[in-house]
Order: structure tokens, then sequence, then C-alpha cells
């Protein structure tokens, strides 16, 4: 019994420690975003790692969705004769769940790792400490140009693969189950409002800020070694896709 | 120049620096020699405020750096330059960006006084027409050897060498000895190195501390420790392990 108890506290007191830190580091890293020297070359830099990078992969799946969501929709909607409401379903999906969603979870996977492994091979090779000693603050020098990139290119990816999701949406009900071009469009326009974008807009913001965030911590605190950078990445990469979609939940039940 | 006393860290249970007291003038090369994991390399990382100390404090030129915090930190780092155990090197970057950092960073100089001093100093440490190699594509010893010239690129009037030779032949030890003696002439640094390179770190330092289980068990010139009749440095130097007893034990 005691031994359980013991367990559990040691549970709980570390995730208060791990909340704690995290959260300090954000501080720190809205403290840096503010105030100068600003690193716009850094920024751009690491705009173009993320964005340019993630483009093909996001591309992709935005394709593959809208096209799934098509033929899925279809076969549903037919049961009960609303196929012309395939327009509306695809676009309302899209753009106020799966894009964000997916998105953020491939971008993760491509550029998050990516990020979480290079600042941890920063951290052992102590590389970190070199630019502490050369008193050039390593948080505004590497970690807040990625935290911003993030909150730049998330919302403009997540575009993308609206927009791609939904003209695959559109090929696959047009060109493959018969449906009107006219009214995949018409419909779509009569029932997606501004509202649903600007919760895809929020959804896509504060993805990149939790996905940035998540990644740039983990490897700013990896531990010793090839094993310590490759724990951080899988953590990260975990971490951030599981906060993906709970916060995802909790923004639709709660707050939009 | 730099004055070390009563300073005391641990990590968890592990108490790793006990007190130790020691003090570094200016002008000279002092080494630091102890077995590996004695603190060598965390002592070194006080020094620079890398780490916070649990107790004691650290006086540079008069200042307690271990109190000290942000741009008041940053103002007494930028006078000292470190040269880290694996280089430290950024590995995004080309030798001659590397080099050229401090200055871009730290300070307004003309792009083209950066490209005179970045130049001057490859070339004081050897590596004229390397400056567009990454660090990837370096040799060990050449790797230290950029780290020694971006340390220098600022003329700082101290610098930390933590085991600048750790995993080099023994004729690149003697090289890179031999690089630190004629900086450390031309430039007049004071320097702290930490190295377990017995003999050859005798014949470039002016003094030797000894670190011991987190204490310093005896300072002097080479020359003395070298005829110490303290137990644990003699034992140290002729590379036997707790005078011997281990072995026995094992056998």
């Amino acid at each position: 019994m005691n031994l359980i108890f013991r367990y559990i506290g040691i549970r709980v007191i570390n995730l208060w420690l791990f909340l704690g830190r995290i959260f300090i580091f954000l501080s720190e890293v809205i403290f840096h975003i503010f105030t100068p020297p600003f690193r716009f070359k850094n920024l751009l830099r690491q705009i173009k790692f993320f964005g340019n990078k993630s483009m093909i992969v996001v591309i992709f799946t935005g394709a593959f969705s809208g096209m799934v969501l098509a033929l899925q929709g279809f076969y549903a909607l037919n049961k009960f004769g609303a196929e012309a409401l395939l327009g509306p379903v695809v676009a309302l999906s899209l753009i106020r769940e799966l894009g964000p969603v997916l998105c953020a979870l491939m971008v993760t996977g491509r550029a998050g790792s990516a990020i979480t492994a290079e600042i941890g091979i920063m951290r052992i090779t102590e590389q970190i400490d070199a630019l502490t000693v050369m008193a050039v603050n390593p948080i505004k020098y590497v970690i807040v140009p990625n935290i911003l990139a993030g909150i730049v290119t998330f919302p403009l990816l997540t575009a993308i693969f609206d927009v791609v999701g939904i003209y695959g949406g559109y090929l696959v009900s047009v060109h493959a189950l018969g449906l009107s071009e006219g009214t995949y469009f018409a419909q779509m326009e009569l029932y997606v409002d501004m509202e649903d974008i600007r919760i895809g807009l929020y959804k896509s913001l504060s993805f990149g800020l939790l996905v940035t965030w998540i990644c740039t911590y983990m490897g700013y605190n990896a531990g010793y070694g090839a094993r310590g950078v490759s724990r951080a990445t899988t953590n990260a990469v975990v971490l951030s896709s599981v906060v993906i979609l709970l916060w995802d939940y909790m923004l639709g039940a709660f707050l939009l | 120049m730099i004055e070390i006393k009563e300073l005391y860290k641990s990590f968890g249970k592990q108490d790793v620096l006990k007190g130790v007291n020691l003090t570094i003038n200016e002008g000279e090369v002092t080494a630091i020699i102890g077995r590996s994991g004695g603190g060598k390399s965390v002592l070194l990382k006080h020094i620079v405020g890398l780490l916070k100390p649990d107790r004691g404090s650290i006086f540079i030129k008069g200042q307690d750096i271990t109190e000290l915090k942000g741009s008041k930190l940053d103002e007494i780092r930028a006078e000292i330059g470190v040269v880290f155990q694996g280089g430290a090197l950024f590995d995004s970057m080309t030798v001659y960006e590397n080099v050229a950092f401090p200055l871009r960073e730290k300070t307004k100089l003309d792009k083209n006084i950066i490209n005179e001093k970045v130049l001057i100093a490859l070339a004081d440490v050897g590596l004229k027409g390397m400056e567009y190699k990454y660090p990837a594509e370096l040799s060990g010893g050449m790797r230290k050897r950029v780290a020694l010239a971006r340390a220098l690129i600022g003329k700082p009037k101290i610098i930390l060498f933590d085991e600048p030779t750790t995993g080099l032949d023994p004729i690149l030890v003697r090289s890179i000895h031999k690089l630190i003696r004629d900086t450390q002439k031309q430039y007049g640094f004071t320097g702290l190195i930490i190295s377990h390179e017995i003999p050859e770190i005798f014949e470039i330092s002016d003094r030797v501390a000894m670190l011991h289980e987190g204490k310093i068990v005896e300072v002097g010139t080479p020359e003395e420790i070298q005829k110490s009749e303290n137990i644990i440095v003699k034992n140290f130097i002729m590379g036997i392990e707790n005078g011997g007893k281990n072995e026995e034990r094992k056998s």
C-alpha cells in the first residue's frame, strides 16, 4: 500500500515539476519575443524550414483527406438521399477539424521532430553553453525563431491543406461519383460561414504555438548522449500529438 | 585575477565540489589536473556562470560572479573565452562564420574589419584556407584549433580550456599545447586548462593544481608538483589507482 502511494506521489510531483518548468520556459520565450535585438534572419530561416519543407507532405495528405472524405461522405449521404450536401460536408470537416489537426500532426512529424533533434544535439555538444558564455542568449537565438515560425506557418499550411483537400473532394465527387459541379460549390458557399474559417484559424494558430513550444522545450532539456536526444525526440512527437488532439477537443467543446 | 573561495556544489545526493579554494594569477597558465569525474569540468562551468554553486564565491576582477545575473554577468563573460571539450562549434556554420560569430553578435564592427580579424585569428591557429569548410569536415585537432580561434577573436583577458587535447594523438597533443603556449605569449591572456595529459601539461603551465574528490589537494609550480610527497598527487602522476589498492583487490 505504502509503495503504491509512493509511486503515485512521485508521479504527481514529477508532473508538477514538468509543468512548472515548461511554463517557466514559455514565459522566458515570451519575454524574449518582445525584447530586442530581434533576429529576423533566424526567423525567416525557420519559416522556410517549417513552411517550405513541410509543403509537399501537407499537400499530399490534404489531397487524400479531401478525397476520402468525399468518398465516405457520399456513401453516408447517399443512404438518405442528401448527396447534394457533399460539398459542405467535405469543406466543413476540413476547415473546422481535419485541416488544422491533420496538418499539425504532419508538421509535428516532419519539422517538430527535426527541431527537437537539432536543439538536442546543440545541447549535448555544448553549443547551447557556448552561446551562453558568448553572452548570446540561447532562448532568444535558437528557441524564439522556432516558436514564431510555428505561429506564422501553421495557419498558412492549414490553409493550403484545406484548399487542396476541397479540390481533392471536388475531383472525387464530380469526376468519380457524378455529382454536379455547381451543386458541390454552391452548397459549400451556402453552408460554410466565416465563423467556421475563424475557428480553423484559431486552432491552427494555437497548434503552431503548442507544437513548437513542446518540441523546443524537449530539445532544450535533452538528456545526455545520443539516447538523450532520441528520447527527447520521441517524447516531443508523442506529447505534441496527444496535446494536439486533447486541445482540439477542449477548444471544440468549451471555447469555440 | 580569479579567486575561488570555499566552493560547494552537489547534484542530488552526489557531492561534486566540497570546498574548493584556488587563486589563478593574472597572465599565467594554470592547469587543473585530476581524475575524470572529479569535478574539473563542473568547476570550470562555475567560473563562467553556467552553474551556480550551493555555497561559496568566485571573484573575477573583484566581483563575485556567483551573485551576478543577466547583463552584469554578460559583461564579465565578454572578457572570458571558453574552449569546450568537443569544441562546441556551431555545426550549421562554416569555420569562418564560427570564428566571426562573437564579433558579429556582440560588436558593431564593420564587415571588412571582422573579415580581417577572422583571417588573422585563423592564421594564428594554423588554419589558413579552411574558412569555408564545415566543422563536420574537419579532423578533431582542427576543430580544437577553430574553437581556440573563436575564443581568441574577442581578445578576452581569460581563456578557459576544458580538456583541449582529449581524444587526440600524442603528436597533436603537443602541437595543441604549443599553440596554447604561443598564443598565450602573443595575446597575453590568463589561462586555465583542465587536463589529464601527464606529463605534457607540465611543459605549458606556470602553475598546477590537483583536484581530488572535490577539493584542491595541492597547488604549485610543475616542478613542485612533480616532486610532491603528497600520496594522492604522486599516485595520480604515476597512474596508480588508490595507491595500488584497487589493483590488489581485483587480483
